[in-house]
């Protein structure tokens, strides 16, 4: 069935178009040009609505072992959101840690269609599929968590040839199903379970002798002459640690111009200056960054409200669980091959701490010039939940409204911060960019955040409002793989998305040493380590794409 | 899968074993014609779980024979009457929880998994002050303490001491360096506890029902706070429990003797173990701790690892699991937000750890049908209830109350391939179809009740 979209505002940054009216044509799910003959089977007016393709969200936990303890540990911000079924949709609860198929609903009500896991602990792979794939409608994809398991670490200090590393990256990436690679706090997580309690970035692991500098440049150097489009996905050494600012600009220069992805970089922005020797750091990062074009960021921006700290960073999470609100908190040593940390955390603003954590991921925001390189995250649940992106927006768009805004937050926040002095204001075409363009290019992901022919019909259709957080909280229309999922910002058709996965060549002798490995220190099989393409799409949960990489280097 | 002739042998390796929340996945298994013959036998209750044969089973409604067709629509005619069905049992793999779900969604449902008794000992710990925790790959490698709290492990996973406490080799030593097993409780087999691995061996032999006190003492002593010896007949436990929290009495008196029958010095010499440990891992496994209030002893154990963690490493370790226990509570945790016990009678999920327990719904005679899933051992039977009950169960399974719908299911890992998740809640496994049977998997069968309905 061809469909015609009619007259919209169309903003596709990856094919160059910025706010030009125009139509869009979509047949069989995909984009395609306008036919020949003029036929088509269905149209829809969009005068005067802004046309984007479905927004993705590069960064956001929602499938996988800590976020189910995340969820298993908060019931009560559960009960304030129980969600009834419909005839059409599943129950579920929402809030901070919404369920699964809450997830896929909100999002698309939200005019997503693809949300990335970043941290699937390859022992939990598995685990974390199974969640991606009780998340309807949205593409998905994972990426796998190397830098504190112990086959990397043992690999490093043993001098391995760096093929071999090459290939254990590669195979990893393959068993986890996974599009890209992330650390988190580089070789910490196993320091952790030696006791050590910091890991800076030149710091020996006590165990194994290497620095968190070496892991980054390992895994960078790995991924980039495997040909994975997605850079080494950073969460650095130090998270949320005043002074943790000169960590972050020294991993910036640590990365001699190899691409990095540092993530939720609000965490590691944080100076010493000021009375309470906590002050802003984002203006020197932001600097850093015009200088080194090799590195990507995305913000982790804070919300004031309920949440939860959910990471693979063990080490730095334990130390945070004394300001756990409700006072609980779970960490775990994974497997000799990551960890967890699960906190639940509330952010006030009337809080000094919080409000410059607020203050500092705006200020990134309104300070990075290149929109391309930079991605608008709460790092869900961690900064705030998922449906705070359109506040987020208006935040970035509208300087009226966020000069008031500053109005309800701790006022010294703002005096160790130069958000009060930034008057920059996003434009849509910068929006697209920051939720659409800039994540699809950075993960290599072919077919969707643009509307160029071929694409997959992802479109979400926004009525133009002044009030952005209005308009982009509730979609006119958005389409999934050119079927209509969403009216009016409510769900009207449950689809399944794809799972996206990147698979970099590796010599599979590379199974001879891990199979050994695996039964010698393991409690379980090589053979069942692996996830199966059938395990994936069984049961009609959806497909997988392969997404392209470039040719290995050696 | 097409089923071997009768003749011919079909050899499976690497083959997952669903029978405990351990999850061994190195088993070799032969299946000539419907028979399977486990090759590397290490555990009694894995062979006996592959190698049962099955009796004939057909499906059935009032205990009649009919076709699978008619007994799904019997079912399906059944859950459409009832007011409040309850789901129970849950003995499945993810995709029949997963079924579980979706029907109990669209029925306004009670989902409750048979053994959540013993899991909530685990949960209100976890939903009162979380926990730090290992796993089984983790503790293998890096253990040097290893504490074994009022559990019988051996009895519950045969093979846990084999492939956690006393493998041959560790990463992070070479030689491995010997380790430190105690057990706390009394009748606890630790004939497993021996090899080359293993330096000292410590008995705690208290009471089942004392484990707590023991563990308070010893967290006090770990703190280095006093403690007043038990009662030496105290009949009244709580007294004691109380009494060993009494700070600071410090100087005061001459050091008590005994706590819970142990030895003072003996609980001061586990407690400086404990502080001495590498990494200590605290080993229990919730069915294990079958007394009044076990909650606390998991509660104690928390607050101690806590403890512990301020200048060394230690964790938790949980096993049990049985019966895809903690498979169910992992897929009821992700779609629901809550890992069992949920009521789905209001149209959105409503959770009460106390309310939503079926065991107390059917002796309250609350629900009017009970819907029993017992696809892994045919021993997993409902308690007594006067409501009618759909069953779908592996060939054998046998309750005094004959239900008014039965179904023979397939087990996963068995008859068809499925997934599992591990008692330590982080790895999952895939479970291989060995071809015994064709009969249905639990989740085909409920996506059809589900249909018809």
């Amino acid at each position: 069935m061809m469909i015609k979209l009619s007259g919209g505002k169309v903003y596709d940054p990856a094919n160059g178009v910025n706010g030009e009216v125009r139509d869009v044509f979509a047949k069989d799910g995909r984009i395609v040009a306008a036919p020949q003959d003029g036929r088509f089977d269905k149209e829809y007016d969009l005068r005067g609505r802004i046309v984007m393709a479905g927004a993705i969200d590069p960064h956001t936990h929602i499938g996988g072992g800590k976020v189910t303890i995340a969820r298993t540990l908060m019931p009560e911000d559960h009960a304030i959101d129980e969600v009834a079924h419909t005839a059409l949709m599943r129950s579920g609860t929402g809030h901070a840690l919404p369920s699964t198929m809450i997830t896929g609903y909100r999002y698309a009500e939200m005019g997503y269609t693809a949300g990335f896991e970043p941290a699937v602990l390859p022992a939990n792979a598995r685990q974390a599929h199974m969640e991606l794939g009780d998340i309807p409608i949205l593409d998905k994809g994972g990426f796998v968590m190397l830098g504190s398991d112990d086959f990397l670490l043992r690999s490093m200090a043993q001098q391995k040839d760096f093929s071999f590393i090459k290939d254990y990256i590669a195979w990893t990436m393959a068993a986890a199903q996974a599009i890209a690679v992330k650390v988190v706090n580089p070789g910490g997580i196993s320091a952790f379970k030696f006791n050590q309690r910091k890991l800076d970035l030149d710091e020996q692991h006590v165990y194994y002798g290497i620095t968190p500098r070496d892991i980054i440049l390992t895994l960078a150097r790995g991924l980039l002459e495997l040909g994975v489009t997605h850079p080494l996905h950073v969460h650095g050494c130090n998270l949320g640690i005043p002074g943790n600012v000169e960590t972050t600009l020294a991993t910036i220069q640590a990365a001699e111009g190899l691409p990095l992805h540092l993530t939720h970089i609000q965490f590691h922005s944080y100076g010493t200056e000021g009375d309470r020797h906590f002050s802003s750091g984002a203006a020197r990062i932001a600097d850093l960054l015009k200088k080194n074009p090799n590195i990507s960021i995305d913000v982790g921006q804070v919300m004031f409200g309920q949440t939860c700290l959910a990471s693979g960073d063990s080490m730095r999470l334990y130390p945070t669980s004394k300001h756990a609100d409700p006072k609980r908190s779970v960490v775990m040593d994974i497997e000799c091959d990551a960890g967890c940390g699960v906190v639940p955390f509330r952010y006030r603003d009337k809080s000094f701490v919080h409000s410059l954590q607020w203050a500092i991921g705006l200020e990134t925001f309104l300070l990075c010039e290149d929109p391309w390189r930079i991605f608008l995250t709460t790092d869900h649940p961690n900064g705030a939940p998922f449906y705070t992106y359109p506040h987020l927006i208006r935040l970035l768009m509208d300087r009226a409204f966020r000069k008031d805004m500053m109005q309800k937050v701790h006022p010294d926040a703002l005096k160790n911060s130069t958000l009060p002095m930034l008057e920059r204001e996003y434009s849509l075409f910068e929006i697209a960019i920051l939720t659409r363009a800039g994540p699809a290019r950075s993960l290599g992901l072919k077919n969707i955040g643009h509307l160029g022919p071929g694409a997959c019909a992802d479109i979400t259709v926004y009525k133009d409002n002044a009030d952005r957080e209005a308009m982009f909280t509730k979609p006119e229309l958005v389409f999934k793989n050119g079927e209509l999922i969403v009216r009016d910002g409510t769900v009207i058709k449950i689809v399944q998305g794809a799972t996206h996965v990147a698979r970099p060549e590796y010599d599979p002798a590379i199974e001879k040493s891990l199979k050994e490995y695996f039964e010698r220190y393991h409690t379980m099989r090589m053979e069942n380590f692996r996830l199966s393409d059938e395990e994936i799409i069984e049961g009609g949960r959806g497909s997988i794409v392969v997404e392209p990489t470039g040719a290995r280097v050696s | 899968m097409e089923l071997g002739e009768q003749s011919s042998t079909e050899l499976y390796e690497n083959v997952t074993c669903p029978f405990c929340g351990i999850l061994c996945d190195d088993l070799r298994i032969e299946r000539t014609g419907d028979q399977l013959k486990v090759l590397n036998k290490n555990c009694g209750q894995s062979a006996a779980g592959f190698e049962r044969v099955l009796p004939p089973a057909k499906p059935q409604v009032d205990g009649r024979d009919v076709s699978l067709e008619e007994a799904v629509k019997a079912a399906a005619g059944l859950i459409k009457k009832a007011q409040l069905p309850l789901y129970g049992g849950l003995g499945t793999d993810v995709d029949g929880i997963r079924a579980v779900l979706s029907l109990a969604d669209r029925t306004g449902g009670v989902v409750d998994h048979a053994l959540s008794e013993a899991q909530f000992r685990n949960f209100n710990v976890l939903q009162r002050s979380g926990w730090i925790m290992s796993t089984l790959t983790e503790a293998r490698n890096r253990a040097d303490l290893f504490v074994i709290v009022g559990t019988n492990v051996h009895k519950l996973h045969a093979r846990f001491f084999e492939r956690v406490v006393c493998p041959p080799s560790s990463m992070f030593e070479d030689p491995p360096a010997k380790r430190t097993v105690v057990f706390i409780g009394e009748g606890l087999d630790t004939s497993a506890a021996v090899g080359s691995r293993i330096a000292d061996v410590v008995n705690l032999p208290c009471k089942q029902s004392q484990v707590t006190e023991v563990l308070l003492a010893l967290r006090a002593r770990i703190n280095g706070m006093a403690v007043s010896p038990s009662e030496p007949e105290a009949p009244a436990k709580r007294t004691g429990i109380l009494s060993t929290l009494l700070p600071h009495l410090r100087g005061t008196s001459a050091p008590p003797p005994e706590i819970a029958g142990i030895k003072l010095s003996e609980i001061d010499a586990l407690a400086e173990r404990c502080k001495n440990a590498r990494y200590g891992v605290m080993v229990w496994a919730p069915p294990g701790l079958n007394f009044m209030h076990a909650d606390l002893a998991v509660q104690a154990i928390s607050d101690m690892v806590r403890d512990l963690n301020v200048t060394t490493r230690f964790a938790g370790l949980s096993l049990g699991g049985n019966e895809g226990a903690v498979t169910a509570a992992a897929v009821s945790g992700w779609q629901t937000g809550y890992p069992s016990r949920v009521s789905f009678a209001s149209g959105a999920p409503d959770y009460d750890s106390y309310r939503f327990s079926i065991g107390r719904m059917l002796a309250a005679n609350e629900g009017d049908l009970l819907v029993w899933i017992a696809s892994i051992s045919p021993t997993l039977v409902p308690p007594e209830t006067r409501l009618p009950k759909i069953v779908l169960a592996t060939p054998g399974f046998r309750s005094s109350q004959q239900p008014a719908v039965f179904i023979p299911v397939g087990t996963p890992g068995i008859d068809h391939a499925g997934l599992l998740v591990r008692c330590d809640n982080v790895v999952s496994l895939p479970l291989k179809n060995l071809g015994r049977s064709r009969l249905p998997r639990v989740a085909d069968v409920l996506a059809a009740i589900q249909s018809a309905l």
